[in-house]
């Protein structure tokens, strides 16, 4: 079947995007990210220690796999747009996930600044990709404003809390045109097919594979999963009943 | 001339470029990304661009994350 995601003219058949943070090392990663079949990868920006040994960039070119740099670790606008700055001369790509916290407990996104560094990365012509609330009202802000997708939560960052508010994120799905990704929250294989199953495009998960205690195993999990949820949805489900109905014949 | 090198001191000859703020981290040139005082440099410009005293010099590359 022929069922493409395309986010910002480019295709992907994939529809799982991993991100790379708390892998144990890169050799686990390197082997997770293959199971996952992913085509597009997410990486941070942080200062260069000349004593590191190896590089996550290695992995993804060795992989094949399209390096997303994220602007984790911003709290205001302006550190992520001289971030995804940063990320374009370094990564020579013009794709960024754009992610501006509030505060490091709940690391949720801070929808003022996120809106604000979007306007002007739009306006610096990058692919802006958006990590937010599940608020309907923002995402949809925000395609207007340009955004080639909305990347609302399912829960916070590393909380494996699943989706807490599936009726928004299907809100959020009904009105948008651009690309809705799942971002996460994950935390097993079931949350991943629920958010495709609400009519996600995609859905962005780390820490459930990473430090899953078999990253290999969970990656293929995941992979299943988001392709079983997709299809689901593809295949529209049967409405719910509060009865039965019968699914042999009733007649003698 | 003292500039800060990702936070740490150094000391260098006056009239360096960032080419030699870079090496003074990596000899790698793809990969990373150069900010002197908040400031993109982009890196055509590496070679020509002159660094004064108290510069704040910014060597990034992409790490797991995400």
């Amino acid at each position: 079947m022929d069922d493409d995601l395309t986010i910002g003219g480019e295709k992907f058949s994939s529809r799982l995007i991993m991100g790379t943070g708390g892998a144990p090392s890169l050799e686990i990663l390197e082997q997770a990210l293959a199971v996952s079949g992913t085509e597009l990868t997410t990486v941070a920006m942080r200062r260069l220690d000349p004593s590191a040994p190896g590089s996550v960039l290695d992995v993804l070119r060795r992989r094949g796999i399209k390096v997303l740099p994220n602007t984790a670790g911003c709290f205001t606008a302006g550190e992520a747009v001289l971030t995804a700055r940063l990320a374009r001369e370094a990564l020579e790509t013009d794709w960024v996930k754009l992610e501006v916290i509030s505060d490091e407990r709940t690391l949720l996104p801070d929808p003022i600044e996120t809106f604000d560094a979007a306007e002007r990365l739009v306006a610096d012509g990058f692919v802006v990709l958006p990590y937010i609330g599940d608020d309907p009202a923002l995402a949809r802000r925000l395609e207007q404003a340009g955004c080639a997708a909305v990347m609302p939560l399912g829960a916070p960052i590393g909380s494996g809390l699943g989706i807490r508010n599936p009726h928004n994120i299907e809100l959020i799905v009904e009105s948008a045109k651009v690309p809705v990704i799942l971002d996460a929250g994950i935390g097993t294989a079931s949350d991943a097919a629920l958010a495709m199953e609400l009519g996600c495009d995609a859905v962005l998960l780390a820490t459930a594979v990473t430090r899953a205690q078999r990253p290999d195993l969970m990656a293929q999990a995941m992979r299943s999963a988001v392709v079983a949820g997709r299809q689901a949805r593809l295949a529209g489900r049967i409405p719910r009943r509060r009865y039965a109905e019968a699914s042999s014949p009733m007649n003698p | 001339m003292k500039v800060t090198i990702n936070g740490t001191a150094h000391e260098l000859p006056s009239g360096a470029t960032v080419t030699q703020a870079v090496q003074r981290l990596t000899g790698a040139r793809s990969g990373v990304a150069v900010a002197v005082n908040d400031e993109v440099v982009s890196r055509s410009s590496w070679d020509s661009t002159a660094l004064v005293e108290a510069d704040r010099v910014e060597v990034l590359t992409a790490v797991q994350g995400g």
